[in-house]
């Protein structure tokens, strides 16, 4: 295991897209994060806004960028069929999936940490000059505040789940534009779908079992009360779909000619 | 005599013959490659079927049944609300009302008002204050039926004096509301199918705010007072899918002094309560009025508007049938984008610039043959999708907003349209990028993302705008069934199927990304190595 996961850090370290997609996830998480706190207005007490979701809001963009970067990390070895050397020299094909996973969601995790944190301070830095201060009941977001803490590690976590689920899809259709497809029609598509859906147990129940919209439930900080779901069940689903992805990719990878 | 050989000339007929041999080269790549035609076909299947199951899901119950609403419709076909207190008389042929409005006031919901208990006025928790569309003034309208012609010439609570005609039809005029300190006159003039609306400050010097033609309107109309006020719209902006829902029945009071009807014979005054009955779906409170002399005070609530999404029924527009294109459209740019970058992957470019050097044209080929096999699938989609759905909303108990056959038509086709220059965006960028997975990302961030963003409500709406005004997602307006009218109170958003352009602007939008995004990767596939 130790010698895949070396050989899967090395492939994934040497190819040249990742590290700008990494820039990239944290680049677009951030700068979206302060753009929607920069346009962020609470004028009074009792606004019903956010701030920890708001100064979070980066996120429904940077998982397009790690998507990408999970997406390439299994489709370029189909396209450049460097894959029939891989199971050459690690036969063992669940064991390469696996070492393929943990390197992949270590440095989404890492990109995904640096991504969290520059968008709660600029959150920190933004809200209270647009009336998220004290007066109107909000206290400044810091770690040390229990949700604050929950939606920005929460956040981490959802970006490395949503590797996860790319990455299965990838393994199961090994075309990257395909996958890609797959991954952000379930994400983006959902949402909208259940916005127009007429019927509020109906509506609920989709925002529960979307994978966007239950994951992000881990960023809400106040009116926990009205989500559709708890943060952590939340998160929950997001991660039962990220394993069925990975189970679905890794049953086909097992048992399926390498292309 | 030697008879020497012209060189070849390059003619335009040449350069024709070449891009018709290009584009049919394409178009047999396009069509011999399964994966592509299968991936169009997906297109079309999910566009119908994911607005199917939103259709499906989408139920509305009245007593655990299915609800038929019905609205009342307007001269031009629209869904209108047409709830408000009259006071009228006949009207013979042409004549003259000419009145003074002395005052508008109201009363809006509280948290309270609503729960009322038995013995309490429906009025009983309310507090003062105007809806900004509380109105009251004169109205010619040709019956007292929900629905049928009118012209009518008002104060508002925030709109200062207009004149509304046929429900669709807004025209300003003079600003300021009326006091007893300050008062206003209002005059509706009858000639034919012609009236004309004045206002004036002082009952002698009068302005002329507007002239309506009412085509068809009989001989005899009723002439009068009224008073109505809109249902406060309260939208909730919190979490994903902030919705916006009604606060609650208004009620708007007029007071009107020196009543002149000239032109009809001496008869009385009859009140009438139009709508709040069974078939009214906006909420309203009975009115009433007091007459003592030729002074008025006539009470009134509901609105005489267009019925727009996002107000106070619980009709959808048609546009909610076609919610699937968002998934046609991602599996329309999956299959572009590999039109181009399989190409690469694959080295068959190097082939394809050999057969054809100028590469702009094997890229604008490329573009003809997916934007007319995307546009196809769309329409065939939409084509089904629009009867099916609207049917199985109706079967459901939801109530679709008309629209007419030019509507339905510029729907369908911009669904298609919006497929076909997708497409296009996605190619462009495929070339431009090479690499499938990032271009497909960037169209699918740049059409659908903002679209997201702004039915989530996790921008402030001012953002929204401007985003839906900018970026290709605006695009999405082509879709739009109802117009934006101002003159409505109704949370005008982009969840509730409001577009900050106009359809056809908002599509020029999207086709200036296309044509920039193909413009770009041309040149840079000129300059690049293949």
């Amino acid at each position: 295991m130790t010698a895949a996961l070396r050989a899967e850090w090395t492939k994934l370290r040497t190819s040249p897209g990742t590290t700008w997609l990494l820039l990239a996830v944290v680049a677009l998480t951030v700068a979206v994060s302060a753009a929607a706190a920069a346009s962020a207005r609470c004028p009074a007490a009792g606004c019903g806004q956010d701030p920890g979701k708001i100064s979070l809001t980066g996120v429904d963009l940077g998982q397009a960028a790690v998507a990408i970067a999970a997406v390439l990390a299994v489709s370029t070895e189909y396209s450049t069929g460097m894959i029939r050397t891989t199971l050459a020299a690690m036969p063992g094909r669940v064991t390469v999936l696996a070492a393929k996973t943990a390197v992949v969601a270590a440095l989404i995790l890492g990109a995904g940490a640096l991504a969290a944190g520059g968008s709660l301070l600029a959150g920190w830095l933004i809200l209270p000059g647009h009336g998220f201060t004290r007066a109107h009941g909000f206290a400044p977001l810091t770690l040390a505040d229990g949700a604050v803490l929950r939606a920005t590690a929460g956040s981490v976590l959802y970006l490395a789940l949503i590797a996860l689920l790319s990455l299965g899809a990838a393994t199961a259709v090994r075309d990257s534009a395909v996958a890609i497809g797959l991954v952000l029609g379930v994400l983006y598509l959902l949402p909208i779908v259940a916005g127009v859906i007429h019927n509020a147990t109906a509506q609920r129940h989709l925002l529960q079992a979307a994978p966007m919209t239950a994951g992000l439930d881990i960023q809400a900080t106040t009116g926990l009360r009205s989500l559709p779901l708890t943060p952590w069940q939340g998160l929950g689903v997001l991660a039962a779909w990220a394993a069925g992805a990975l189970l679905a990719g890794g049953l086909l990878l097992r048992f399926r000619d390498a292309g | 005599m030697t008879a020497t050989q012209a060189p070849p000339q390059h003619s335009a007929v040449a350069e024709r013959d070449s891009f018709a041999c290009t584009l049919r080269a394409e178009w047999t790549k396009f069509r011999t490659v399964r994966g592509w035609v299968i991936g169009l076909t997906v297109a079309a299947l999910v566009t119908v079927l994911v607005g199917l199951l939103s259709a499906a899901g989408s139920m509305s119950s009245c007593n655990g049944r299915p609800c038929h609403f019905r609205y009342p419709v307007g001269p031009g076909g629209e869904a209108v609300t047409d709830t408000f207190y009259f006071v009228h008389r006949p009207l013979v042929g042409n004549g003259t009302i000419t009145a003074q409005v002395t005052s508008l006031t109201g009363l809006l919901p509280t948290a309270t008002s609503g729960r009322v208990r038995a013995g309490q006025s429906p009025q009983s928790g309310m507090r003062p204050g105007l809806e900004p569309w509380s109105k009251g003034g004169l109205i010619v309208k040709a019956n007292t039926t929900q629905g049928s012609a009118y012209a009518a010439v008002m104060v508002t609570g925030g709109h200062g004096v207009r004149m509304q005609y046929d429900y669709t039809q807004d025209i300003a005029g003079p600003p300021g509301r009326p006091t007893p300190a300050s008062p206003r006159w209002l005059r509706l003039t009858r000639a034919g199918d012609m009236i004309t609306g004045y206002a004036s400050t002082d009952g002698t010097h009068w302005t002329e705010v507007g002239t309506a033609t009412l085509p068809g309107l009989p001989a005899t109309v009723q002439v009068g007072l009224f008073a109505t006020s809109p249902a406060l719209t309260v939208t909730t902006a919190q979490g994903l899918l902030g919705t916006s829902g009604t606060g609650g029945p208004t009620l708007a009071s007029t007071a009107f002094g020196q009543v002149r009807l000239r032109g009809a014979a001496p008869a009385a005054w009859t009140g009438t309560q139009l709508g709040t009955g069974t078939v009214d779906v906006a909420p309203a409170m009975a009115g009433g009025y007091h007459q003592a002399g030729d002074t008025f005070r006539v009470t009134g609530s509901g609105d005489i508007a267009p019925d727009a999404p996002g107000g106070a029924g619980p009709g959808q527009p048609l546009d909610h049938t076609l919610v699937g294109a968002f998934a046609g459209l991602i599996a329309v740019v999956v299959v572009a984008t590999m039109f181009v970058t399989a190409e690469y992957r694959r080295g068959l470019i190097r082939t394809t610039f050999t057969a054809s050097p100028r590469r702009g044209q094997v890229l604008a080929a490329k573009a003809i043959v997916i934007a007319a096999v995307s546009f196809a699938a769309g329409l065939v989609a939409a084509a089904i999708a629009i009867p099916l759905n609207s049917h199985v909303l109706r079967a459901n108990g939801n109530y679709l907003y008309p629209a007419n056959l030019l509507t339905v038509a510029r729907i369908a086709a911009g669904t298609a349209g919006l497929l076909a220059v997708a497409a296009v965006l996605a190619l462009a960028l495929g070339a431009m990028l090479r690499r499938s997975a990032i271009a497909i990302t960037v169209v699918v961030v740049a059409i659908i993302l903002p679209f997201l963003v702004a039915v989530t409500n996790l921008l402030s709406p001012g953002a929204d705008d401007w985003l839906m005004r900018l970026v290709p997602a605006a695009g999405f307006a082509v879709q739009q069934a109802i117009p934006n009218y101002p003159q409505v109170s109704n949370a005008c958003t982009v969840a509730s199927g409001c577009y900050p352009l106009a359809p056809w602007a908002g599509f020029a939008v999207l086709c200036a990304w296309a044509a920039a995004a193909l413009a770009l990767a041309v040149f840079l596939v000129r300059r690049r190595d293949a």
